[in-house]
């Protein structure tokens, strides 16, 4: 039956109608493939060699950009802090103000924003090139499911390394401000340290921690479901690559700032 | 038996298929031609569960696939080989372990047998001694050859060749088709090709289905397909220029 033709008064609401569905079908479709996903990741067979490639993928080999990024913020925000502190006399909380910026929200801010500018962008484009090579249904015909092989390990590597690469980026980090701080400007060890044990707690930690996990979540997740449904050609690739990165560095700061309120 | 009845597809405002009814008897094999863009991967990825119809049925032994989902269709795949257009070889693993894949993953097989049995793969398509190299340190036609080798190591009782000879010299395609009919010979599996090889694809051919315009124009053996009255056959055939295409 042909369409009615719709009249010209109507056609604003029918472009807000239509970009409101295709929202509607991408979200629908961006949580279906985190669904199965997550049906992939908890039923037998596990992918253990899959799972322990990806943390060398995702986690290992972004180590060294976690060890230069986080010893220069540590360093920068050391600095910076010192210089405001000493104008109140207050350089005495030097060390806590680097541990509490860098444990509550640097540290797992900028670990991950890096580890999706070293591997997020990465995992896309190997699953986007995996696609348009028909690798993907190469296993589909086989009979084996892709999610299996290529996502839930993706998304199991990003929940175990996140945390671990924010540690890390945490721990250099107050090393960075220690270098400055006492090394560089004279504040006592034992005040950068003491003041530090004083007011960070274990909630401090754990703040981070959550946020870690849900990034590593995010990120892996992203970069899979774009890598899934790359367009055609090395264009498609590359375009998937960069709304890969873009959405994840999006969603690390609006997930940042809504668990950073929920949190204690 | 595989029995297409009726399929229909768009893509958006596109229709690619229009209808389209064919069998591809047991045993045989039976080469799909036509014209490039004219819907026979889309045909080929109906046959193997990638693409779903908007009307009409796909029947493998009286089973309609294109009501099937999740494991039961699994259950179908896994008679099926595939030879993808490209290969699809897994670019991060060797050849080896491109043809041991599917007898790991799919068959669980010990890891002596799976050793024997893709050794025994590889020679059948002529590539001893090849299985340590990547996919990117060979060539094209090698390329091919390890492909046919990883969809037949699991002994399918169908396979299809989504165009296995494009971008390769005569020579290879030649090599290729004989050593598809030499393994046809050897397994007598149901094999479905999509090819515009011509005429060289007539040698391995029992039933050549022409496709046009989204459905099957001509359907015979290879000598009646080259005999056919049909100017749409004969264009193709010959390669006869757009403008003397029937209408």
């Amino acid at each position: 039956m042909p369409e009615r033709p719709i009249a010209p008064t109507l056609r604003p609401f029918e472009a807000v109608g239509g970009f409101t569905i295709g929202v509607v079908d991408s979200l629908g479709r961006f949580g279906t493939f985190f669904g199965e996903a997550l049906g992939a990741a908890v039923t037998p067979p596990f992918k253990v060699r899959a799972f322990i490639d990806r943390i060398d993928y995702i986690g290992y080999r972004s180590l060294l950009i976690i060890l230069l990024t986080g010893t220069f913020t540590g360093m920068v925000l050391g600095l910076q802090i010192y210089l405001t502190l000493v104008r109140f006399g207050s350089e005495a909380f030097l060390g806590p103000a680097v541990a509490l910026s860098l444990i509550r929200e640097l540290g797992p801010v900028l670990a991950a924003l890096m580890v999706t500018g070293r591997a997020g962008s990465a995992l896309t484009a190997e699953i986007g090139i995996m696609r348009i090579t028909e690798q993907i249904d190469a296993l589909t015909v086989m009979a084996l499911n892709p999610m299996r092989y290529l996502v839930a390990p993706s998304i199991l590597a990003g929940l175990v390394t996140f945390p671990l690469m924010t540690a890390i980026f945490d721990v250099v980090g107050i090393f960075g401000g220690y270098l400055v701080g006492v090394r560089l400007l004279g504040l006592s060890e034992g005040t950068y340290f003491g003041e530090m044990q004083t007011f960070v707690d274990m909630s401090d930690i754990m703040t981070g921690f959550w946020k870690s996990i849900s990034f590593g979540i995010v990120v892996t997740w992203v970069c899979t479901y774009k890598g899934f449904n790359v367009g055609h050609g090395a264009e498609g690739v590359a375009r998937a690559t960069t709304q890969a990165v873009v959405l994840s560095s999006v969603l690390i700061l609006v997930c940042d700032y809504f668990m950073g309120s929920v949190l204690p | 038996m595989i029995q297409i009845e009726s399929l229909v597809k768009s893509f958006g405002p596109q229709p690619v298929l229009r209808g389209l009814s064919l069998e591809v008897p047991t045993g045989s094999i039976t080469v799909i031609i036509g014209r490039s863009g004219g819907g026979k991967s889309v045909l080929l990825r109906h046959l193997i569960g990638l693409l779903y119809p908007d009307a009409g049925r796909v029947l493998v032994d009286g089973v309609d696939i294109t009501t099937l989902r999740g494991r039961a269709l699994d259950e179908v795949r896994r008679r099926y080989g595939v030879v993808f257009q490209g290969g699809a070889l897994f670019d991060s693993l060797s050849c080896h372990a491109n043809v041991a894949f599917p007898l790991r993953e799919k068959l669980r097989l010990p890891a002596t047998e799976i050793a024997k049995r893709v050794d025994a793969a590889l020679g059948q398509v002529g590539l001893e001694g090849m299985g340590a190299k990547f996919p990117a340190e060979i060539s094209g036609g090698m390329r091919k050859r390890v492909a046919i080798a990883r969809a037949l190591v699991t002994e399918p009782e169908i396979v299809f060749f989504d165009e296995p000879t494009t971008g390769l010299d005569p020579v290879l395609v030649n090599t290729i088709h004989h050593l598809i009919l030499d393994l046809h010979r050897r397994f007598r599996f149901t094999a479905v090709v999509v090819s515009h090889e011509i005429p060289e694809i007539f040698e391995i051919a029992d039933t050549v289905a022409m496709l046009h315009d989204g459905l099957i124009a001509e359907v015979g053996p290879p000598a009646a397909i080259q005999a056919s009255p049909s100017r749409v056959v004969r264009q193709f055939i010959r390669g006869e220029p757009d403008n003397s295409e029937e209408r």
